[in-house]
């Protein structure tokens, strides 16, 4: 299992991905200064992994939830965490966004670890990460685009007018502009979602962390999402991580994934999902690409 | 998906008819084969036979090899009936016994199937059995440690956070801050008006009694002066506050962290303490002296109305007495208490806030506890600055 990780690594399928510059989507918005974006060198960091696992054990409190994780996600890759109801998907995508410290091992980003690094190391680490939460976790008190425009508050140089406009164009990508001055309470399940997907990429993160963004999403929603996750990966070159169970949404954008067991309480296997459901040895991992049946 | 109710007699056409009750019986026609006979209607809503009382008859050493069911007499079931099948099947492979279960109507048997399928799968390391007392006062008294470590740790954020403030660095929206202002402020003034008018009437009305007894009623302006602004106006601001803003904190950032809002401000980068704790508590530090000159203002009144109507002092006797009476040192007895009182709000409701679990009854704890934790350390507080007040030679 481990040999099969260290295959992955070193991998260079990935080279020949059609890198454009960082910034294309800000492109279309005139008036905005280039947003303090850390641009990735893509091409000399094409071999080495964007984030790197090396036996990394998650779990709350003396409870392990998943041990012994060694897989690397390559950078501009769509990068799909997949398991069972209850495997520890959102635990491990925790630990990797920085709210719960591994029991073991180590999480490297480009290298540098993630958890070993002082506080602060990590805190700019965090911020170059766009998170969209399983429900969404919008703040209540803050209309979307308020919610949209925190992140550029915070950490941009913008104007005023300028973060309304990014705002609002951040809004119109997932489809939801005319709701700017809404509350969340005043929208739906899956409208939360959207939202949260465009404050997770208010900032064009590096990485781009989902957990479940098609659940609760109708099927052409989940469709116009995956859509939006391809879009950005080709014109931003962001990494995604996306934890999901969703079997069409997991073919249509999976680069590369790995499965996690509940039973076992580890990874059973990495690679491309396509790959896996026709030649992987293990058959639990079959079944679960092909919905139990051939 | 499959009928969850088998109703072998008609209940359109024969409405009335009250069904035969729930019956079961062993039958062991070899010593080691028993047939289970069920019979009558099988319903959640009436009266279903208790599983212990054949637990007896059938587990009889010696235990039977395997059971077998009999169910022509069976008239209605539902859950009730799968359920009891359940449990009994989950005892007899505990023992290694054999259930045949050709003899049940088919919709039981796919039931019964669909309920065992699923392993049964937990966390490890899980435990849950009850503890014993010792052990429980053990824990409570670790938990008790460890909570006062955390109210310390969050005091130390919070001061980090301030240090951050000072010098321009801190992460918050200002726009959230007048917000709260308002809310902590004004909309408090209501319910500090009627509270502090009539505690300072009540302390007249019973000072009066008292000091009509050797002809000193004019007195009255001093007792109810002093105790009000030494003491009483920063007391009842303080909890009025904490019953009101303090508890309306904690819950605001309890389900904060139950939606995940406070994970995501983490995850940005935003210290949720700077962010959502530095503002509440600037505005409650700023808000709560001024309520509090304003409570001892209404007390004073409250005192006045007293004095004048049961004690037949004149308006303006009453006011050059309560003016002579109160020193500056009182005044600012009053506001230092106040401040340090509102500080204290403030802490305990964010804390208990950013504690709370993640549940809609942690949050209830969360407030609840809240409120509790203020009003103690306001009364610690309160008998403390007393102290310090004399100490320097402040009273
Ligand atoms: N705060 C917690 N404390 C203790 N155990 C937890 C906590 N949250 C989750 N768990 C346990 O961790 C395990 C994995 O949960 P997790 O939420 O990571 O699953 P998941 O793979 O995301 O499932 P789903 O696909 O249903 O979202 C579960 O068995 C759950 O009981
Ligand atoms: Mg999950």
């Amino acid at each position: 299992m481990s040999s099969q990780a260290a295959e992955n690594r070193t991998d260079p399928m990935s080279a020949d991905r059609p890198t454009k510059p960082p910034s294309a989507a800000l492109q279309s918005e005139p008036q905005s200064e280039p947003i303090s974006k850390p641009t990735s060198k893509p091409t000399s960091k094409q071999a080495d992994p964007h984030i790197l696992l090396d036996a990394v054990s998650v779990g709350y409190g003396e409870t392990v939830i998943q041990r012994d994780l060694s897989f690397g996600v390559r950078r501009g890759d769509v990068f799909v965490i997949m398991g069972g109801s209850g495997s520890g998907k959102s635990t491990l995508m925790r630990s990797l966004i920085g709210l719960l410290a591994p029991q073991a091992g180590r999480i490297l980003f480009d290298g540098e670890s993630f958890w070993g690094a002082p506080e602060q190391a990590r805190t700019r680490r965090m911020r170059r990460n766009g998170v969209m939460y399983q429900s969404g976790a919008l703040w209540s008190s803050m209309t979307l685009e308020e919610n949209v425009a925190l992140p550029l508050e915070q950490y941009t140089n913008l104007r005023r007018g300028q973060i309304h406009e990014v705002a609002v164009y951040k809004l119109a990508l997932v489809g939801l502009a005319a709701y700017c001055d809404y509350y969340p309470s005043e929208i739906s399940g899956g409208m939360r979602k959207r939202v949260g997907v465009a404050r997770a990429m208010a900032l064009d993160p590096d990485i781009l962390f989902f957990d479940e963004p098609s659940a609760g999403l109708d099927p052409l929603s989940a469709r116009l999402l995956d859509d939006l996750i391809l879009e950005l990966r080709e014109s931003l070159g962001t990494t995604m991580v996306v934890v999901t169970h969703d079997l069409a949404s997991i073919f249509a954008i999976a680069d590369d994934s790995v499965f996690l067991d509940a039973a076992t309480r580890t990874m059973l296997t990495t690679g491309n999902p396509r790959d896996l459901r026709e030649h992987c040895e293990i058959k639990l991992v079959r079944d679960f690409l092909s919905r139990g049946g051939e | 998906m499959r009928i969850l109710v088998g109703d072998m007699t008609d209940p359109v056409s024969n409405p009335v008819k009250p069904h035969p009750a729930a019956r079961i019986k062993l039958a062991r026609d070899q010593a080691s084969h028993v047939v289970v006979a069920i019979g009558g209607a099988w319903r959640l809503d009436a009266d279903l036979p208790d599983l212990d009382r054949i637990d007896a008859e059938l587990f009889a050493e010696p235990g039977p090899a395997s059971i077998a069911f009999e169910t022509s007499d069976l008239v209605a079931w539902d859950s009730g009936l799968v359920s009891y099948l359940a449990s009994l099947a989950w005892r007899c492979r505990e023992r290694g016994i054999e259930v045949k279960e050709e003899g049940l109507p088919d919709g039981i048997q796919a039931l019964l199937r669909l309920a065992s399928s699923v392993p049964e799968r937990r966390a490890e390391g899980r435990d849950e059995h009850a503890d014993p007392f010792l052990r429980r006062f053990g824990l409570d008294f670790i938990d008790l440690a460890r909570s006062t470590g955390e109210i310390l740790a969050f005091i130390g954020e919070v001061t980090l956070a301030l240090r951050a403030m000072l010098s321009g660095r801190a992460r918050f929206r200002r726009s959230e801050l007048w917000l709260l202002v308002e809310e902590v402020g004004a909309d408090a003034l209501p319910i500090i008006s009627l509270i502090s008018f009539l505690v300072g009437l009540i302390l007249g009305y019973i000072g009066d009694q008292q000091l009509a007894q050797f002809g000193a009623r004019i007195f009255v302006a001093d007792l109810v002066g002093l105790a009000i602004v030494i003491q009483m106006g920063a007391l009842i601001t303080a909890i009025v506050l904490a019953g009101r803003t303090g508890a309306a904190f904690a819950a605001q950032l309890g389900t904060m962290q139950v939606n995940e809002e406070i994970d995501a401000l983490r995850t940005l980068g935003i210290s949720p303490v700077e962010f959502l704790v530095l503002p509440r508590l600037i505005a409650l530090v700023a808000m709560t002296p001024l309520l509090a000159i304003y409570a001892n203002l209404m007390g004073i009144l409250g005192g006045a109305f007293a004095g004048t109507v049961v004690g037949g002092l004149s308006p303006t006797e009453y006011f050059t007495q309560t003016v002579a009476a109160i020193g500056w040192n009182h005044i600012t007895q009053g506001l230092i208490s106040a401040t340090v009182f509102g500080a204290i709000v403030a802490v305990s409701g964010c804390l208990r806030g950013m504690q709370s679990g993640r549940s809609a009854a942690a949050v209830g704890e969360a407030t609840t506890s809240a409120v509790v934790t203020a009003i103690v350390f306001i009364v610690i507080a309160s008998a403390g600055l007393t102290i310090v007040f004399d100490a320097i030679g402040l009273s």
